[in-house]
């Protein structure tokens, strides 16, 4: 049944004896393991010294705390983001040291430092931990973290479901790490080219780790794709009808519509790849009625639809950012709701696009050519609303709106290069060259830009505190810099005609290029420093700090109407909604106090380690799968089952908070508010009488 | 719907927090989520058609459908499938009459009618590995033998959460959590007989024309 394989294996240990040939006397390799291992030991070293265990157990890898496990989601994705950062260090680096013939090579490449095979797997990791495992779990952190809030609910509507999803993607990402040590990753791009993922071209481990990373991800993107499609729709608040509902929360809505529908073809074209590999099948082989095409065909069906699952977010987050700093409302609500639902509903039509040069007829790429340059409209829809939402307003350049400005820009430069290869006729003259690379990166950097500007905007809701400005934007006037210098060079060396995924660069005529590309990914690592420094010194200086409820001053949306840091609990009352922009309408009209009437008891789902352990059965599952361990495999799968079945049982899941638990906490935050605002510059008006100031005035018209 | 409303508001008459416990009815709220969760698997569903629709014509000189496909046979699992959502039926009316035996009965029924169609489906696939016709052969017959034992495979996790809400019925009655599960089962299940639509209609009725 099972298919012959090359090389070692045994019952027990599976493929494992392939390791033997693996060569771990590679100092970049022997690099990212030191790194890896000295952060390890450093952060258990901390957590057993500062006795944090117990701690971190109840509070963080139990908890069902939607705020919690999207701050985890954000804290894997901003990690999985700076290896996906060392990858691209290497494809930079790289190509601008193997230019021309005369170019040296050291550690066993011909040219440059990576031998062509290592150097795939560095690009395909690069591009497969970047969009799976650090874009699309920082956003999937933010919809976590925002969306209840915005719609008024206590929780997600599965909380223990959300835990889960969490431990799936966490899961993800641990099998990519695992693979940089444990044998190979995938070398065929981050696309996974058939039939170069078939067995007999691909005869390691790499594409198997590649195949279960992504599954077992994936499967955690849809069940948060199910859980945040039911909380929007069963758990607002009164008066959230669906005409109030804050635009994030609404792109959320449309970003997991289109994950829901998606990922599950994902799953199929991985698992009919799987049969290929492990049954041998011939669904994408070469011959005997296997089907290269149809590959790639199923790959884009959610592969395209996936590009706009991680920008809808982002649209969200620049259409909350933009009105807060620009001091007015947002423009154009309706149609900004109507350009999401456009933008999900056009995502399932452009696939193609991705392989206009298959060889199918003019008319097929017209229809596909269309309907791509389609998107374009809800599009530039949104990009006028942000326009005429600042246009006459009271502009405020904090950092989110100056990553939310570099965002607008981004997708203005970003869509015209994609409309550009949305025409067959240059599609064909481009395909494959670096200036589609460019255009999806500045695609995909609108989106960091948007989830930068978005984790400084909304830190203060979860922390507490503000981010310090001064290195807030020193990252991103650096990020920014590097933006330019890696990608204008990019565009411009397509044109030149330089292919992608190139290890050696034959044409020396490119070396500058190649050198300004690398002067680019200097200025990226110097912003991660200030990134990193920004942190530092913002939680040196948490107390300074600190900030009430309305952080910025001008915010509009629910979740500003709940303390900073947000409870447990979300609201000690649920509020009614009078309003689009709920917040706004309460400052307005004076009505800007968090304390209620009376308090009332408060039901909450309980703590579970469930999620956690089913994640742990799933790591193990994942790595047996890769490693052909039969009975690992087995042994997992049934105890995942079993696990499943026995939490059924499980009738204590619930606790009440007693109303007077809530007084007394809630009296805690309301005297903290107090205190913050007493001695800080608070924009939102003095507390006390708290937030009594009606009109918020903004920082800088506060001297007059 | 009000928007940015201009008129003076009298902070004594707004209520602004809702003191009402607004338990979200959690029945409704986790038969949501099986439909969502119905959608994706539909998706799923969706894929394995859309390729078989362009893998049935791959052969590759192996028994084509013609040779492997028995309507008639199928026709019977139609049977045995639909005779088994039926009694599941009518243990979901026992349900809203409160009637626990009628419920386990309708299950028991159910899952029993469920393995008679497993095994008729063993049969079917030991059949065709004595043909030499195994998913190796061909990629037509890799498309074959996944779509229809990918509703196998639903047919077994159904069963085995039949198992499961046996158990529970006879132990807990009907809680909440019962009484949802059941309904979910109920779906799933249902939607297990119009896959299986599916199936006969576009592997096998198709398969003879």
């Amino acid at each position: 049944m099972l298919v012959d394989l090359q090389g070692p294996w045994n019952p027990l240990f599976g493929r494992l004896g392939l390791l033997l040939e693996v060569h771990y006397n590679n100092p970049v390799l022997f690099f990212a393991f030191e790194l890896s291992v000295v952060v390890g030991v450093i952060l258990l070293f901390w957590a057993t010294c500062a006795r944090k265990w117990g701690y971190i157990w109840r509070e963080w890898l139990t908890t069902v705390d939607h705020k919690k496990i999207g701050v985890m989601y954000i804290v894997v994705g901003l990690v999985m983001m700076f290896r996906g950062f060392f990858d691209a260090l290497m494809i930079r680096s790289q190509q601008a040291i193997a230019v021309g013939p005369d170019s040296p090579g050291v550690l066993g490449a011909a040219h440059g430092y990576l031998p062509p095979y290592h150097f795939d797997q560095v690009f395909t990791a690069h591009g497969m931990i970047m969009i799976l495992v650090a874009a699309t779990p920082i956003l999937v952190g933010m919809m976590n973290i925002i969306v209840p809030l915005q719609i008024g609910a206590r929780d997600m509507a599965y909380p223990y479901l959300n835990a889960l999803g969490l431990w799936l993607t966490v899961v993800s990402a641990a099998l990519v790490m695992i693979a940089l040590f444990i044998g190979d990753f995938s070398h065929a791009g981050w696309v996974g080219l058939a039939p170069l993922t078939e067995l007999p071209y691909s005869p390691g481990v790499g594409v198997d780790y590649w195949i279960w990373s992504i599954q077992i991800g994936s499967v955690g993107t849809t069940m948060g794709a199910i859980n945040l499609i039911a909380t929007i729709i069963k758990m607002r608040a009164p008066g959230m009808t669906w005409g109030r509902i804050p635009v994030f929360t609404w792109t959320s809505m449309a970003s997991n519509i289109i994950a829901l529908t998606s990922f599950p073809v994902l799953g199929v074209t991985l698992a009919l790849l799987t049969f290929d590999r492990y049954l041998g099948t011939h669904f994408f082989t070469v011959g005997l009625g296997g089907d290269l095409m149809m590959y790639t065909n199923l790959f884009w069906i959610w592969g395209h639809p996936e590009v706009y699952f991680v920008v809808l977010p982002a649209f969200g987050m620049l259409s909350e950012i933009i009105p807060t700093f620009s001091e007015k409302p947002l423009f154009g609500y309706v149609t900004m709701v109507i350009a999401s639902m456009a933008i999900a509903a056009v995502s399932w039509s452009v696939w193609l696009h991705h392989f206009f040069t298959m060889g199918a007829g003019p008319n097929v790429n017209a229809y596909f050519s269309i309907a791509t340059m389609l998107v374009g409209i809800p599009t530039g829809v949104k990009v006028f609303n942000w326009a005429f939402t600042m246009y006459r307003s009271r502009m405020r350049f904090d950092t989110p709106m100056l990553w939310a400005i570099g965002s607008v820009f981004l997708l203005i430069s970003g869509g015209m290069t994609g409309m550009m290869l949305a025409v067959p006729a240059i599609n064909y003259i481009v395909h494959n060259s670096v200036f589609v690379i460019a255009h999806f990166h500045n695609m995909f950097l609108l989106i960091v830009y948007a989830a930068f500007g978005a984790v400084t905007y909304w830190f203060p809701k979860v922390f507490g505190f503000t981010l310090d400005e001064r290195w807030g934007k020193r990252f991103f006037w650096f990020f920014t810099a590097g933006t330019l210098m890696v990608f204008i060079p990019m565009y411009t060396l397509g044109f030149m005609g330089m292919t992608r995924r190139l290890d050696y660069v034959s044409h020396t005529a490119w070396w500058p290029l190649l050198n300004a590309e690398m002067v680019g990914i200097g200025l990226y690592a110097i912003s991660i420093a200030c990134f990193v420094m920004q942190l530092a010194v913002s939680i040196r200086d948490r107390e300074k700090n600190a900030v009430g409820a309305d952080a910025w001053g001008t915010s509009r949306t629910l979740e500003w109407a709940t303390h900073s840091p947000v409870p447990y609990y979300n609201f000690a009352v649920t509020p009614i909604i009078h309003d689009r922009d709920e917040w706004a309408w309460r400052r307005k009209h004076g009505l800007t106090s968090l304390k209620p009437d009376r308090y009332v008891d408060i039901h909450m789902p309980k703590n579970t380690a469930v999620p956690l352990v089913l994640g742990v059965l799933s790591l193990a599952f994942g790595f047996a799968m890769v490693w052909r361990i039969w009975w690992l495999a087995a042994i997992s799968a049934i105890a995942m089952l079993l696990v499943i079945i026995y939490r059924s049982f499980d009738k204590d899941t619930d606790y009440i908070i007693p109303a007077s638990d809530v007084e007394r906490m809630e009296k805690e935050m309301l005297a903290r508010a107090e205190r913050v605002e007493g001695n800080a510059p608070a924009p939102g008006g003095a507390a006390g009488g708290a937030y009594a100031s009606p009109q918020a005035p903004s920082k800088r018209h506060q001297g007059d | 719907m009000s928007s940015h409303s201009a008129e003076s508001v009298d902070p004594g008459k707004v209520s602004l927090w809702d003191y009402e416990h607004h338990g979200h009815d959690p029945i409704s709220t986790r038969t949501l989520g099986f439909w969502l969760y119905m959608l994706s698997d539909a998706m799923i569903f969706a894929a394995l058609f859309a390729a078989y629709g362009v893998y049935v014509r791959n052969a590759a000189g192996g028994p084509t459908e013609a040779d492997i496909i028995h309507p008639i046979y199928a026709m019977w699992e139609s049977v045995v499938v639909f005779t088994s959502v039926f009694a599941y039926g009518l243990g979901m009316a026992a349900l809203k009459k409160g009637n626990r035996a009628g419920v386990i009965n309708g299950l028991l029924a159910a899952f029993a009618l469920g393995l008679v169609f497993l095994g008729m489906e063993y049969k079917e696939f030991a059949d065709l590995i004595a043909d030499g016709a195994v998913p190796q052969r061909s990629g037509f017959l890799s498309a074959y033998w996944t779509i229809v034992l990918t509703h196998g495979l639903h047919m077994i996790f159904g069963l085995l959460w039949m198992l499961v809400m046996l158990f529970q019925v006879m132990r807990e009655g009907f809680t909440q959590n019962v009484v949802y599960r059941l309904i979910n089962l109920r779906l799933f299940w249902h939607f297990q007989a119009i896959i299986w639509v599916c199936v006969f209609t576009f592997v096998y009725l198709k398969g003879v024309l």
